[in-house]
């Protein structure tokens, strides 16, 4: 198949020539959407926000706003896509007209991914009840105004109005994912829906680039220039959207994007609850998934501390079909891991009961929208005594790879929870690592914090516990 | 009245749609548009010995790759003086631009760069300040400005205090990066649309490459995504390189940077290096203050004279100090070429005696914000280039006003109880105060020219020298022609800026546009609205002078007798055959500035403001949060105030970024770690403090400026010291009362961390802290 279709405000379009490798953003300012702006190429900045129709965790039609500089232009294949220049009809839409009157925009560059990211807000169902979510623009960056009109803007939006055309949009389905097989020339880009058709075209594709949200991908393409003879996305496949709350463990599909996961598990378990709104920004997490974040290895990427702490399994399928791995083998060097040709994560799996003390920490020069200098998670089971039974420190941006520190767990186990163990276990965390210096911190903080999150820990928990 | 009304930024509807366009949303506009992308040297200093692009010219849609044969004039883009080789056969910083690959795609230009091998001879490079002292690398012979006898009142200062501070850059990160499309128009000549803060500067650049006289090349600056200093010179070397490519190759090409070689190619604010010597008196009173500049220039001379020059204007910050010296050098060194930005090294020059005064104030055992206080200029007191302050109690005023409307002293006490109660988290809270001079140092910029062009129908086209980059110029320049004029501001448009339109601008920068091209354009407009009313007079049978324009209706000022339209009066003025164009032109007066001696008037007045910063730390890892900002600030008589909160806040909050987690990280090599987004970190939304009160002075008519308004663009930049010092409260609070509380600039978590731990651990960390 060679065409490329989806609907671009409200008209559909053919994109058919384009290079698979292309990204959305790209495609659309050629094409004359100049609206659209890029700021970064690397999904911080949002200037490049557009919003997707997308079936939410209950099955019902959502604006869910992403970057399109991260966005492959083949995966808009089938599409609902809303640009800034789509939001007007006639008037200004009541996003546009607050971030008008209160100031919101100054240069104006970074104005209509502040638009469009408020206004997937802006028909947010349950906004009316919880408020405006400050974490609906916590991915756009403006280097003008300092924020705070921008955020009267948001917390002042009105109600929906009767007869507003894009919440009737709403009320019917969005559009189904099928499968797509887009070629120009040698290049390639298949997005199947199901497992068996994706190990399958891995099998005969083995050269393929496999991606799942492309946050981290496209920005290799972005940056480093890098271009693929064939991609594989994940996106679409329905055995890996899976969520599964159920009793002896919590199963995530591997494509299930972040965000989703965040707004369902709720505040359980802990560390997964403090882990999401540290993890980059809303506009990635739309995107992003399990599966990409552990594939891709980075020992600075946030999920993997997590789901050290917590024993996570991953789940991989391969041409002869599935095994588990424990997640602590599965990282065996700098952006590497123990899949096998042929094998794509499918699911992590959480075991139950969660750990009694649970805690995730992000070490960064920023809240929000940044990559971690040192995160932690944390987990220690303690018996009705106070003693630990079993404990996990899970470190990422200290190693190659994001790793346990095995001897300090083992200074707690079977210990009383005190500041004597605490010492116990810094002394051993002190001398398992040799973290580099680089932009996000020297070496010597990176290794204080080793330390120091442990005493964060103590004086977050022990209290209490 | 539009003058005073808080009005949305005049292209604040186009910002909102997308209808708004800059540069690169041009580029299909120019059918045949060919793509520039660099081939950069991955060295900070090397001699190029070969260039290889065969392979690039052979691959698919490569059109040609341009070198130094192909500039017709000079191969130097250089505005300071000629020292930036556009194709160099030396590299002199990381990621220096060698030559540059023409192709029909963007694509394909950067998959041809990718080919090109660049053969070098590495040389030794300067990569820090240190170093270049050392070598004796730099710039400019030192200069100073002095009062008294600094040496000799150190020497008899009952106190005396030394320390040395390192701040570092700030890149601009204007969120559209460099962008410039040539192409030759209808009449011949070249047009070059440009994302530049001076266009005639673009001009001049572009003329003198192409060796063409300047009336054959027009600069048009749409609009800026943000500039913020960093297109004031910077955009020139892109415009030249598409200016070359286009005359080349006959066809439109287009050069626009991506975020990573925006980083690499183009400079920043000024890394400073400052070491002080401060004498003060049992009340902390100061008595004597030599301090030494060396900033870092990079590897050209660019803008770093006069940014240098005003460090030394704004050393002394709102402080009188009887005996003072201030000498500073600008390095030369193996980095990107550093220039303006908002502040232009005010920031620089101010931070080492707000460093200075925390350091007495806590030797002393006094709260800062006394030891602040009780330094302030007062009446009849000059500043340290003997220039008298107007309005000298102004910074009192404004600290006494805030204090009082941010509940400092009870706050304090508040803090104070929940610090002895947190072991782990510690507030801080800090006001400090800002004193800015408003002139360029370079007296011959402070002029400005306007054309205005009125319609047979009574439309209205303003023309300035000014460039707008989100600050609002624009939307003051309607305000001001709309009152001078009175008609409603949708009868009048401002015209995007041109060079043929008003020749010889000045940059828009120093805070100036408003008062520059403001006066300028109130000028024009007066003198079209008096030939209009002497039309009016005899259509109306009144005397001229009698007469107002207001609300598009000109008519007696007693409001009796019959009235006429300004549509009307325009018609009829065009039969009459008076003229209903004019240009208006301004000079600042009175000021002047003897550098040989150091004394004098350079600047046409101060603003003036403070602010009160309250922080929240972390100890385990000094990561922290700003809970609360006030802020008092003094734009005289605001023009506009929603854009003129908009300028204090912004501003601001760039100061916050630049002092707080807008780190630059160099390689030893000379390579910049930080080239993007994810390395480099601005401000979030998560960063704006829940509680900002921001607050313009009331009563604050500044005579001889545009309708008594003051300039605002750099002076809210400084007020982000409140951050810094409140950071330093709370890092102290760890450790009881210390003496001496060093914190790093950027103040970054790291460094907070690390400040928390030289006091627990009483220095014993300086060394690991050392990167």
């Amino acid at each position: 198949m060679s065409s490329l279709r989806f609907t671009l405000n409200g008209r559909e379009i053919d994109a058919s020539g384009a290079d698979p490798n292309t990204t959305l953003l790209l495609w659309l300012r050629e094409r004359g959407w100049t609206g659209t702006k890029e700021g970064c190429a690397e999904g911080e900045c949002g200037a490049c926000a557009v919003v997707l129709v997308r079936r939410g965790s209950d099955g019902g039609a959502r604006y869910v706003p992403v970057n399109s500089c991260l966005f492959l232009l083949a995966s808009a294949a089938g599409q609902e896509i809303l640009t800034v220049e789509g939001v007007a009809a006639g008037a200004l839409h009541p996003v546009q007209r607050a971030m008008v009157e209160l100031g919101g925009s100054q240069c104006g560059y970074c104005t209509p991914g502040f638009v469009m990211s408020l206004f997937a807000e802006y028909y947010r169902p349950g906004r009316a009840e919880e408020g405006f979510d400050l974490e609906s623009i916590a991915g756009n960056l403006c280097r003008c105004t300092g924020y705070r009109p921008i955020r009267e803007a948001g917390r002042g939006l009105p109600m929906i109005a009767d007869g507003d055309a894009h919440a009737d949009r709403l009320s019917r389905p969005a559009p189904a994912s099928e499968p797509v097989d887009y070629a120009l020339g040698a290049r390639r880009y298949f997005r199947p829906t199901s497992l068996a058709e994706a190990t399958a075209l891995y099998a005969a594709h083995p050269d393929a680039k496999v991606v799942c949200g492309g946050t981290d991908l496209v920005v290799e393409m972005n940056q480093r220039l890098r271009r693929f003879e064939t991609i594989l996305s994940l996106e679409a496949v329905e055995e890996l959207s899976g969520f599964d709350d159920g009793d002896d463990a919590l199963v995530i599909g591997a494509a299930v994007p972040l965000s989703e996961i965040e707004a369902r598990i709720g505040d359980d378990p802990p560390i997964l609850a403090a882990l999401f709104p540290l993890f980059s920004s809303r506009l990635i997490r739309n995107r992003a998934t399990l599966g990409g974040n552990l594939a891709t290895a980075s020992p600075i990427g946030d999920s993997p501390p997590a789901l050290l702490a917590l024993g996570a399994e991953v789940v991989v399928a391969g041409p002869s079909g599935e095994r588990t791995i424990p997640i602590a083998e599965l990282f065996t060097g700098y952006r590497q891991t123990a899949l096998a040709p042929g094998e794509l994560i499918a699911r992590v799996r959480i075991p139950k009961p969660y750990p009694s003390i649970g805690r995730f920490y992000k070490v960064s020069k920023r809240v929000h929208d940044d990559i971690s200098t040192v995160a932690a998670g944390f987990a220690l089971d303690l018996d009705a005594s106070g003693t630990v039974r079993g404990a996990r420190l899970a470190y990422g941006g200290v190693a190659a790879t994001p790793v346990r520190a095995t001897a300090a767990e083992q200074a707690l186990v079977g210990k009383p929870f005190s500041r004597e163990a605490i010492e116990d276990a810094k002394a051993k965390a002190a001398t398992a690592f040799t973290p580099m210096t680089d932009q996000r911190g020297s070496a010597a903080y990176r290794a204080a914090m080793v330390t120091s999150l442990l005493d964060k820990l103590w004086a977050d928990t022990g209290a209490t516990a | 009245m539009s003058i005073g009304r808080a009005i949305p930024h005049e292209s604040a509807e186009g910002h909102v749609t997308g209808a708004a366009l800059y540069t690169d949303d041009l580029v299909g506009r120019y059918p045949g548009c060919l793509h520039a992308w660099p081939v950069a040297g991955m060295h900070a200093h090397a001699r190029v010995l070969a260039v290889h692009a065969e392979d690039a010219l052979a691959m698919p849609g490569v059109v040609t790759v341009l070198d130094a044969k192909d500039v017709p004039g000079e191969n130097d883009v250089g505005p300071a003086k000629k020292d930036e080789t556009l194709f160099p056969t030396e590299i002199v910083y990381w990621g220096q631009p060698v030559v540059w690959v023409l192709a029909e795609t963007e694509e394909a230009a950067k998959m041809a760069a990718l080919t090109v091998r660049v053969d070098v001879e590495a040389l030794p490079a300067i990569t820090s300040i240190e170093q270049a002292i050392e070598q004796g690398s730099f710039h400019t012979e030192p200069g100073v400005i002095a009062r008294g006898d600094a040496e000799g009142a150190l020497a008899r200062a009952t106190h005396t205090l030394s320390g040395e501070l390192f701040v570092g850059g700030q890149e601009h990160f204007y969120l559209e990066t460099h962008a410039s499309i040539a192409s030759v128009d209808e009449a011949g000549s070249v047009l070059v649309q440009s994302s530049t803060q001076h266009p005639t500067e673009t001009q001049e650049i572009v003329a003198r490459v192409l060796d063409l006289p300047k009336n054959q090349v027009v600069v048009q600056s749409l609009r800026m995504g943000g500039a913020f200093g960093g297109k004031e010179t910077q955009a020139n070397p892109w415009a030249a390189v598409a200016a070359i490519g286009c005359v080349k190759t006959g066809r439109p090409v287009r050069v626009r940077l991506d975020r990573m070689r925006d980083f690499t190619m183009s400079g920043k604010r000024h890394p400073f290096l400052g070491r002080w010597r401060i004498g003060f008196d049992d009340d902390g009173r100061i008595e004597a203050y030599d301090l030494e500049l060396f900033s870092d220039g990079g590897f050209s001379l660019d803008l770093s004279a006069p940014v240098l020059h005003r460090a030394l204007f704004h050393a002394d910050n709102a402080y009188y100090v009887p005996h003072m010296r201030v000498v500073g050098r600008v390095c030369k060194t193996n980095a990107c070429s550093h220039t303006a930005f908002r502040g232009f090294g005010g920031p620089q020059g101010m931070i080492m005696i707000e460093d200075a005064i925390d350091r007495i104030a806590r030797d002393r055992g006094l709260p800062p914000s006394a030891v602040r206080e009780r330094n302030f200029y007062r009446a009849g007191h000059t500043t340290h280039y003997e220039q008298p302050l107007d309005q000298a109690d102004r910074v009192a005023r404004i600290w006494g006003e805030l204090k009082a409307s941010s509940d400092f002293e009870a706050r304090a006490g508040a803090i104070e109880a929940f610090n002895a109660s947190s072991p782990d988290r510690k507030r801080g809270l800090a006001i400090t105060p800002v004193k800015f001079g408003i002139s360029f140092t370079a007296k011959w910029y402070n002029q400005a020219a306007a054309l205005v062009l009125v319609y047979k129908d009574g439309s209205v086209q303003v023309n300035h020298g000014g460039t707008e980059m989100g600050q609002g110029l624009h939307t003051k320049m309607l305000q001001v022609a709309a009152h001078a004029l009175g008609v409603p501001l949708d009868v009048v448009r401002v015209m995007p800026t041109r060079t043929d339109k008003v020749p010889n601008t000045s940059a828009t920068a120093a805070s100036s546009g408003t008062d520059l091209n403001g006066a300028a354009v109130l000028a024009a407009c007066e003198t079209i609205r008096e030939r209009l009313a002497e039309v009016a007079g005899r259509v109306l049978g009144t005397d001229p002078g009698d007469l107002v324009f207001r609300d598009g209706v000109v008519a007696r000022v007693d409001g009796h007798g019959p009235t006429a339209s300004f549509a009307e009066v325009v018609s009829r003025a065009y039969f009459d055959r008076v003229p209903l164009s004019a240009t208006g032109f301004y000079r600042t007066p009175g000021i002047h500035f003897d550098e040989k001696a150091g004394r004098g008037k350079p600047f046409h007045y101060f603003a003036y403001g403070a602010a009160v910063a309250e922080v929240e730390v972390d100890r385990f890892t000094g990561m922290y949060a700003l809970r609360r900002v006030d802020i008092l600030h003094d734009v005289g008589d605001s023009l506009s105030p929603l854009v003129d909160r908009g300028q204090v806040e912004g501003g601001f909050a760039q100061g916050v970024g630049w002092l707080t987690q807008e780190e630059l990280w160099w390689a030893p090599d000379g390579r910049l770690g930080t080239v993007n987004a994810s390395t480099y970190k601005l401000p979030t939304i998560g960063e704006c403090p829940e509680e900002m009160h921001v607050t313009l002075l009331p009563r604050a008519t500044e005579p001889g400026v545009v309708h008594g308004s003051k300039a605002v663009g750099e002076p809210p930049f400084m007020l982000a010291f409140a951050v810094r010092e409140a950071l330093r409260e709370a890092v102290a609070a760890f450790a009881g009362r210390p003496k001496l509380v060093e914190l790093a600039s950027p103040a970054t978590a790291e460094q907070v961390y690390w400040a928390i731990e030289r006091l627990s651990r009483g220095g014993a960390v300086a060394e690991e802290a050392a990167q």
